[in-house]
């Protein structure tokens, strides 16, 4: 009998075209998702040597960072350098046959949600993107990560990476998560355990009950920041939940071919025994409902704490987090629920999906946003966009005083028009709180949906447990 | 990609922790559909005040550091988004080799592939480099990566660990898709056989 594999052991294992004797492998690519910002020169690079691309029918192309989010952009993008960007994008489709969303298209959105909304991702595939956010697919037991560049072309020419396998990490949550607690929580409190680094080097599979208690969107969620944590690649076994979502999308397998599948996805899950280099384990019933204080995901703390000190840490933090409060004008031992907020953001390929919406909508039904605070909901996908207003969320956005936008990357990296002024304050339910991520001098407070919501109600943020 | 050779020079100490790429090349800097010229740029938002000019305390703004073909940087350097533009913005300004305890992975990856050579230390010799890196143009750190070695400026000299595959593409300039299209018949018989296996892929 072979050794017990893990999850990611096995699809390893189904995808080495090669492996040369010092471990390298060529790791064959089953999908490659591709947006406008990390693809021009790649595809420049193509046809400077004189390549093609080896598989365009596994290659899928969505614009998304750069687009606006105003409803006026069918009458094209103002900025130049973003046009021509998006236009190069329509090019290098067009002239190597590959999928393609344009702006005008319904389906067009964020690279990882039109990916799984259209059947594109599917358990026990490799998925790569140029962009570090492709862990999100990993919650269909899917391993994907972000690439270079200089990578993307590789997959376009050869579609194969040059790889060595990464460690395994577990990290499973027990039990179910408390009410008003969910998955962005989750994320942050595993990114917040083991550091922006902690991950590095190793595929994290995310297992235990509170997991298989999440839907796919919260999955996701789940996924998408295990780059946040220095990991290759987030992992989710899949099982009856994923199954249901991916059956019957556009480019999920049909009739004897989803008979298939299944049979060959029922085997993907990590084998009793099999080994693990690190392992972390979480109470689901510990996990609070928590918010990023300084300009690295791993600053995160439940709501009911205070802002940190300095001297709380060591070595190099010390330094880091005396910088990040000055850039977040924050002082040790002020309330996290004290803080007050100019703008909300809710969006991004980590919170952008139906359910997010939905989740944010339930705080907001009713009730109005406070005066003066600038808040915007861009839907990760045009169809997440059509869904929720046919739903109505998308009402009770507007009636609340949201913004209701197209979709797009927008202000989660703001390469587009939706950007923070120098120190205007965001809860942002998107991934990173770096240091000008959302606008020079800007400061973001990472959250979920529900706990967005309720900040632009109160103007600051707010327990969601005791909101309402 | 030009071959790496051994660099003696100037190293830029930056201590600070957790350097993610979004600090050095802001986003701003993505829209350019190339990957030239990008130098002017590096660590923009750092380097520069809103109005363009140099902020004089900025390491690389010093006249000690403006030609520095090293960076010794905190731990977890080039976190963050996956943009190659962060290496292509370094390998512009002149920077050759990083030494950090730790980097994100998909940055030291696409270091490689841009002719940077990226080091990782332990804690205790990164801090020596720190302290010499700190002497601006009176300390001189040396780098040999055929026999993997850094030296400080007193001479001290500390192996470090690379990829064997990767260092024989650095030192040769070798182009990764070139190595890779004389297997594309391996590649071609995996796909035979996967195709079999899994049609609907």
């Amino acid at each position: 009998m072979s050794a017990p594999k893990t999850l990611y052991d096995k699809i390893w294992d189904a995808h080495v075209a090669h492996e040369a004797d010092d471990g390298t492998c060529l790791l064959y690519i089953d999908r490659h998702l591709v947006h406008e910002v990390t693809s021009p020169q790649a595809f420049e690079g193509l046809r400077i040597a004189g390549r093609g691309v080896r598989a365009p029918e596994k290659t899928i192309a969505v614009p998304d960072h750069n687009v606006p989010t105003t409803t006026d952009r069918v009458n094209g993008i103002d900025n130049e350098e973003s046009r021509i960007q998006v236009e190069a994008l329509d090019k290098n489709a067009k002239d190597f046959g590959i999928h393609y969303y344009p702006v005008s298209d319904v389906r067009q959105g964020i690279v990882h949600i039109v990916g799984p909304e259209q059947g594109w991702t599917l358990p026990g595939m490799t998925v790569v993107c140029g962009d570090s956010h492709t862990a999100t697919h990993g919650a269909f037991g899917a391993l994907a990560h972000g690439i270079g560049t200089s990578e993307v072309e590789h997959v376009l020419a050869t579609q194969t990476l040059i790889q060595k396998k990464s460690k395994n990490m577990k990290v499973e949550i027990t039990g179910s998560l408390r009410p008003g607690v969910t998955a962005k929580d989750i994320t942050m409190t595993v990114i917040g355990e083991t550091g922006t680094a902690g991950g590095t080097g190793y595929v994290i599979e995310y297992c235990g009950q509170a997991i298989r208690e999440l839907s796919m969107e919260g999955r996701m969620t789940v996924c998408n920041m295990a780059i946040e944590g220095g990991a290759r690649a987030g992992l989710i076994a899949p099982d009856q939940t994923t199954f249901d979502y991916v059956k019957g999308r556009p480019h999920a397998p049909k009739g004897a071919d989803w008979d298939a599948a299944m049979a060959n996805w029922a085997d993907l899950y990590t084998d009793e025994d099999a080994h693990f280099d690190k392992v972390i384990t979480i109470a689901g019933e510990d996990i609070a409902p928590s918010v990023t204080w300084g300009t690295s995901p791993e600053d995160v703390l439940p709501i009911d704490a205070v802002v940190p000190n300095p001297s709380d840490f060591e070595g190099g933090k010390v330094d880091a987090v005396a910088r990040s409060l000055a850039y977040m004008g924050l002082t040790p031992g002020q309330k996290l629920s004290d803080i007050a907020i100019d703008t909300v953001f809710i969006g991004s390929c980590t919170n952008g999906r139906i359910e997010d919406l939905r989740a944010a909508a339930a705080v907001l039904k009713g009730k109005k946003i406070k005066d003066g605070m600038r808040a915007m909901v861009v839907p990760g996908s045009g169809l997440v966009r059509a869904q929720a207003e046919e739903e109505g969320l998308a009402q009770i956005f507007i009636d609340a005083g949201f913004e209701w936008r197209m979709a797009g990357c927008s202000m989660c990296l703001a390469m587009n028009p939706d950007q923070l002024a120098p120190e205007e304050r965001c809860a942002a339910t998107s991934n990173r709180n770096f240091e000008g991520r959302q606008g020079r001098g800007g400061r973001t407070h990472l959250l979920s949906p529900a706990m967005a919501a309720a900040a632009a109600v109160t103007g600051k943020l707010t327990d969601i447990r005791e909101f309402n | 990609m030009e071959k790496f050779e051994n660099v003696s020079g100037v190293a830029a100490p930056m201590p600070l922790i957790n350097i993610d790429t979004d600090m050095i090349i802001p986003k701003q800097f993505l829209k350019t559909i190339k990957r030239s010229g990008l130098g002017a740029n590096l660590f923009d938002e750092m380097r520069f005040d809103d109005n363009g000019n140099e902020i004089e305390d900025f390491v690389l703004n010093k006249p000690a550091y403006r030609k520095a073909e090293i960076i010794v940087a905190g731990d977890n350097f080039g976190c963050g988004s996956s943009r190659e533009h962060a290496p292509w913005a370094l390998r512009d300004f002149g920077i050759k080799v990083i030494v950090s305890t730790s980097f994100a992975d998909i940055f030291y990856n696409n270091s490689f592939k841009n002719g940077i050579l990226p080091i990782v230390l332990p804690k205790e010799q990164v801090a020596v480099l720190m302290e010499d890196a700190e002497r601006g143009e009176n300390a001189r750190i040396s780098v040999d990566l055929e026999n993997q070695t850094i030296s400080a400026t007193d001479g001290t000299e500390f192996k470090f660990e690379v990829d064997s595959f990767k260092k024989h593409c650095l030192l040769n300039g070798l182009d990764d898709i070139g190595l890779t299209m004389q297997k594309v018949q391996s590649i071609d018989s995996f796909e035979e056989k996967y195709k079999k296996s899994a049609p609907w892929v």
